[in-house]
């Protein structure tokens, strides 16, 4: 509830700074400037004007608000980087006899098999079987559930065992084969949360090194990392959710794909800054996409030295540019952007909830933060080069009519805080 | 006496050559400055050395063909540790690890990582971070 207050004081704020709560009011109402549909014509005619988040800043400079919201009709935003909570539905066919999966192994990987008899769910963290994970630390996890993704997306030919209790009707006791994403009836891709919002700055207080999933931590406040494609992120050009929600269109790795549902960890009512740039993680969306569709470069398996397995993705999102408020959030830059500095040796594992200090992603990007007068080596686990490259991609798809816009369906909550998990007693 | 340069070789000792001091003789007779990055020369064992040489373009002339005469293989071009362009997603976790910023981004704006191989040290710092597997030890 109180983040719900915080939240509201925070657009109050942001509407008083701007000075539009009237236009504001009519784009509430719905009689915005453009519309969907409008913005969908243009685009199947081969005349929409699309900019990527990076561009639009200089352009609206240059033009003003209000000549850029009639001009432009969409601003393509993009991230890529690591994002755990992903993974796939996977449908194999019957073979002959039949097996009703109980337990199955794609080269040597884990995947679910408590639904249909020939559905599984490859999750991207899981490990292969046999790694030793921290058991020697700092585990190396060499190969997991983000690399076997990244490999059917390859196309390569991927070992599936399976094991079943055998039925009247499914009669197999056990499979061994060999397929490629090409024999599959299915492969959708499934991910509960991506595209956090903006994210911590990890740094390390303690005097180990220390092994966490955003890298390795020098002691001392050796290094730091962080992970957002800042002024490029998609959920940073659209602070309040006004266009990307349940249904929005994205771009998933190359696929077309769309936002299911608010990503797991969604929390809208967060701190932000006066102008409702989110200054902690905030919102995320959880995403969906058809496997078949995807491009290897933007689906990468990625191996946490001393935490585990990863996959990195690449999302582009377009925002459609309904009116000048949509516009002029689409400009925010890296310099206003905060984002919260942890300690990963105590503070995070230990739930504290203390932050040292906040940066902007223009300082981290340019590769030392200052803090407490100590210059700390920044390093990045989201790549701004990839983020700028599918921007781009999206924008051409765009231009060529080849991506229209859908209008979400519902919204994402606004209201929501994160809840805790609290270690309770049984209850007598 | 004319100027010094140096150069970066990466030596290949098959299994016979390891107990000869070669090293010690590049020093002594061919008044080469020697620098070695990494060694992992074991007897009965095929061995790699990465070093740098300096010295007048005549002695190092000299220096390698006294090497040669061990049956080691001279690489002038292959590097201890190499960058795979394909997996490298330009993400920049190496470059806060990297001591010598020879993995570096110099253009901000676009933030691609770049290698620069003569700055290399191989401390292999950027083989244990890399979360792409995109950098690798020839030994």
């Amino acid at each position: 509830m109180g983040g719900a207050i915080a939240f509201l004081g925070c657009e109050d704020a942001w509407l008083v700074a701007c000075g539009v709560s009237g236009r504001r009011g009519v784009s509430v109402l719905g009689q915005a400037m453009k519309t969907y549909e409008q913005i969908n014509k243009r685009i199947e005619s081969g005349k929409a004007v699309v900019l990527t988040a990076e561009e639009i800043m200089d352009y609206v400079d240059k033009t003003g608000l209000k000549a850029a919201a009639e001009e432009v009709d969409v601003v393509t935003t993009a991230t890529f980087g690591p994002m755990c909570s992903s993974g796939c539905f996977l449908n194999f066919g019957h073979s002959a006899p039949k097996i009703r999966m109980s337990e199955a192994w794609i080269e040597d990987v884990l995947v679910y098999t408590g639904i249909a008899a020939v559905d599984v769910y490859l999750g991207a963290t899981q490990l292969r079987h046999g790694d030793p994970a921290n058991m020697y630390p700092p585990g190396e996890f060499r190969y997991g559930g983000g690399h076997v993704i990244e490999d059917l997306v390859a196309g390569k030919t991927l070992q599936l065992f399976a094991l079943s209790y055998g039925t009247d009707d499914y009669p197999r006791r056990e499979i061994r084969t060999y397929f490629t994403i090409g024999d599959l009836n299915q492969a959708i891709m499934v991910n509960p949360r991506n595209c956090y919002q903006n994210y911590n700055v990890a740094i390390n207080d303690s005097d180990r090194t220390i092994y966490t999933y955003m890298g390795t931590l020098e002691p001392n406040r050796k290094n730091a990392t962080y992970c957002s494609a800042g002024q490029l992120s998609p959920l940073l050009n659209d602070p309040y959710y006004e266009t990307i929600g349940v249904g929005t269109k994205v771009w998933l790795a190359g696929a077309q794909g769309h936002v299911y549902a608010e990503g797991t960890q969604h929390a809208g009512a967060c701190e932000r800054t006066p102008d409702g740039v989110p200054t902690e993680g905030a919102g995320t969306l959880a995403l969906t996409g058809d496997m078949k569709q995807m491009k290897r470069a933007f689906v990468r398996g990625a191996s946490l030295r001393g935490y585990g397995i990863s996959l990195a993705l690449g999302v582009g999102i377009p925002i459609p540019i309904l009116d000048e408020q949509i516009l002029k959030r689409t400009c925010v830059r890296d310099r206003d952007i905060l984002a919260p500095v942890i300690d990963y040796g105590n503070d995070y594992p230990q739930k504290t909830g203390k932050v040292i200090a906040k940066v902007s992603y223009e300082q981290l990007r340019r590769g030392e933060i200052e803090i407490d007068g100590k210059t700390i080596a920044v390093g990045s686990l989201s790549s701004y080069y990839r983020a700028l490259e599918i921007a781009h991609l999206l924008a051409d798809e765009i231009r060529r009519g080849e991506f229209l816009l859908a209008e979400p369906m519902a919204k994402l909550p606004r209201d929501m805080t994160m809840k805790p998990l609290v270690i309770r007693e049984k209850a007598s | 006496m004319s100027q010094t340069v140096t150069h970066k070789l990466m030596l290949y000792f098959p299994k016979c050559e390891c107990e000869k001091p070669i090293i010690y003789h590049l020093v002594k007779d061919y008044n080469l400055v020697v620098n070695v990055y990494r060694a992992k020369v074991t007897p009965e064992e095929e061995g790699y050395l990465v070093l740098d040489v300096t010295g007048t373009p005549a002695d190092i002339d000299k220096g390698l063909a006294f090497v040669r005469t061990f049956n080691v293989t001279i690489n002038h071009t292959g590097k201890g540790v190499t960058r795979d362009e394909e997996r490298c997603t330009h993400c920049g976790q190496c470059v806060a690890h990297c001591p010598t910023k020879a993995l570096h981004i110099p253009n901000q704006a676009t933030g691609e990582v770049v290698y620069d191989e003569a700055e290399c040290i191989e401390c292999l710092a950027c083989i244990r971070v890399c979360p792409f597997g995109a950098c690798a030890s020839a030994f």
